[in-house]
């Protein structure tokens, strides 16, 4: 099956400063992240804030530049070709933002919000009045908030203008930064049916980054875990939760919390921070937080391991099934 | 009862022209304890905050009082409002970047919210540099000197709490600290606020979305709907009984509940009312699976149950519960 995207090695670097021209560090925001998505297939991305996962989106979206490795987008090269070049590819990848209501221009109306996609592309036969009533019909929006400017809505609607945005002209592929971030579980239960109609119904395939791993559970079909700009696990959503190998990812579904009174379960807090992209370790990046860390193995550099179900992590110690915490 | 109460709500009510952002809200919040705000977005948890700060606009209408320490904060004058807010009422904002000051540096921002002390400049900084060693932040000294963008966001969170329980406030308000954090962070973030409520004794009012982080924090819980709070009581009570039905299908669309994955999520079907329009009766009517013929007629009245549990519904008088001024 070819993949509708197709991560490879992917680099994107930092200027660092330094004093001198011939001196300048680079740091590595998105460091070696490979991953492919399929057509209407969603994947999600978890990792700490700072990770590089919004970068990693970025650098997809064409919005900045990556420094290496490949990203093909229906077979076709996407890194290092110029803006004019991206710009049909613009109709095929929509991104959502993070901030619902700061990704909208405060001074246009909802109206003006979602024809501009369409007036952007040049698609002057459309009927904008029409087609902006079927957008907001789709996300279940009432047509007379059209006249509204983005500070008169709620988040919620705010993030539903943003999703009719993003599939204003069909895309096949969607980018979401944290869509569900500070919506209450109501909205969010919404927003995410109304996602994945929309990907049953136009066949799209989703990329999802969120810190909400009950929503990853609920609705990706694969999903990988980033540390440090690096993927360090990566797999079937359902092989992740029920045998995850890399400890960053156990301390991650151990945090995960539950209303339940009872699922209290066993908590590992992670100390220390997060060492910074800039410093570094050497070795495996996370041993200095690990709990399972050992001295000598875990100063070697990690390689990528995957067993036979696709399910891939980067440590020299992966936990078994068997291992508790 | 009623004397150990650091903050005690009673029928407020706050107008804004036509607005009715809140409406009869009463619920206490007793010494030491941790009392959760959850509801969905609009539904009047920041207008609560900013009533309980006083920090409202000037079209704001006010009905009711608000006791904190059994003095009416509405009958407070402007000035000693000033000298209890960030002293004996302090606040955890949602982010944390922008409740700091980007062009000062974390170390003159923290000495100078001691401004009310009278003690050496060298002595206020000797007490920043321990409030950031109690919320875990390595090397303070040197934090000290930094500013806030050169600090992580679980750092800058870490930050505020500092600032926010420097003072020993009384009463601290959470207003959803951790939504802008991922999981690990959120864990660290909680034992931090745990930790320093048990040694301060402070009281704590939580607001958020997060289920997960209110079950884990909080002995009491209110639940808020269109600007009324249709359910209160000791958390065990709610969560695991919940007697309103909004309680039960916000609980019931929580997806950390649901085991089986499943791609369609549940919902609350329809909207939140209208809050300049609001229905007649019960403003969770229209979308209440167990809608009774007064619902839509009368305000469902306030009924007690066993421990505190407070419900606003007619399914509950149904049930021949008792019943108090509605």
């Amino acid at each position: 099956m070819s993949a509708l995207l197709q991560v490879k090695n992917l680099r994107v670097s930092f200027d660092a400063g330094g004093a001198q021209i011939w001196r300048r560090k680079s740091i590595h925001g998105v460091a070696d992240v490979s991953f492919k998505i399929a057509a209407g297939e969603t994947y999600a991305i978890v990792g700490e804030s700072g990770c590089g996962k919004t970068t990693l989106l970025r650098a997809i979206a064409g919005l900045f530049p990556a420094s290496g490795g490949s990203v093909k987008f229906m077979d076709k090269e996407i890194i290092g070709i110029s803006p004019a070049e991206y710009r049909p590819l613009r109709k095929e990848i929509a991104v959502m933002f993070q901030d619902p209501v700061g990704s909208l221009s405060p001074r246009c109306t909802v109206q003006s919000l979602l024809a501009e996609p369409y007036i952007i592309n040049r698609m002057h036969d459309v009927d904008l009045r029409h087609e902006v009533e079927r957008l907001l019909d789709m996300v279940g929006l009432h047509s007379k908030l059209s006249a509204r400017y983005p500070h008169e809505l709620s988040g919620g609607q705010a993030r539903r203008v943003g999703v009719a945005r993003a599939l204003a002209l069909s895309p096949k592929l969607i980018l979401a930064d944290e869509p569900t971030a500070g919506l209450d579980v109501s909205v969010q239960g919404e927003l995410l049916n109304l996602l994945n109609e929309l990907q049953e119904k136009l066949g799209l395939a989703m990329m999802l980054i969120t810190h909400n791993l009950n929503v990853i559970r609920h609705v990706a079909d694969r999903m990988g875990i980033m540390y440090l700009g690096r993927l360090v696990e990566e797999g079937d959503t359902q092989s992740i939760f029920s045998h995850s190998r890399h400890p960053y990812t156990r301390c991650l579904l151990s945090a995960n919390s539950s209303s339940e009174m009872d699922a209290s379960g066993q908590r590992i807090a992670l100390h220390g921070e997060p060492p910074g992209i800039a410093t570094r370790p050497h070795g495996c990046e996370f041993r200095q937080r690990c709990p399972f860390a050992d001295e000598k193995l875990c100063a070697q550099t990690p390689t990528w391991l995957t067993d036979d179900q696709q399910h891939g992590v980067r440590c020299l110690k992966p936990l078994t099934a068997i291992e508790k915490l | 009862m009623k004397n150990e109460n650091i903050l005690d709500i009673s029928q407020f009510s706050l107008q804004y022209d036509s607005v009715e952002a809140l409406r009869n809200v009463s619920f206490s919040v007793g010494k030491g304890e941790i009392v959760g705000v959850v509801g969905q977005s609009g539904c009047g948890k920041s207008s609560l905050v900013n009533s309980i700060l006083r920090l409202l606009p000037n079209v704001a209408q006010t009905q009711g009082e608000i006791l904190f320490n059994r003095q009416n904060l509405y009958d407070n004058t402007e000035l000693a409002m000033r000298r209890l807010r960030g002293v004996d009422i302090s606040v955890i904002f949602q982010d944390p970047l922008r409740a700091l000051n980007p062009v000062l540096s974390i170390g003159k921002q923290m000495t100078d919210i001691q401004y009310r002390d009278n003690i050496s400049r060298a002595e206020k900084q000797k007490n920043a540099v321990d409030m950031l060693r109690q919320v875990e932040i390595p090397e303070p000294e040197l934090k000290l000197k930094q500013y806030p963008n050169q600090l992580s966001g679980g750092m800058l969170q870490r930050v505020a709490i500092a600032m926010a329980l420097m003072l020993r406030p009384q009463l601290l308000i959470a207003d959803e600290p951790t939504t802008a954090l991922d999981a690990t962070l959120e864990v660290q973030i909680i034992q931090i606020i745990k930790q320093l409520q048990h040694n301060y004794g402070c009281s704590v009012l939580l607001i958020s979305h997060h289920l997960g982080l209110i079950s884990e924090m909080c002995q009491k819980v209110a639940v808020m709907y269109a600007g009324e709070v249709v359910e209160f009581g000791h958390l065990p009570d709610v969560f695991v009984n919940p007697r309103h039905p909004y309680t039960r299908r916000m609980l019931e669309c929580d997806p950390a509940r649901i085991k089986h994955t499943m791609r369609r999520l549940p919902t609350i079907a329809g909207d939140i009312p209208d809050l300049s329009n609001l229905p007649t009766g019960c403003a969770f009517a229209p979308r209440c699976d167990s809608m009774l013929p007064q619902c839509t007629l009368k305000p469902p009245p306030m009924c007690d149950g066993e421990r505190g549990h407070k419900v606003s519904c007619w399914l509950s008088e149904a049930k021949n519960e008792r019943v108090t001024a509605s």
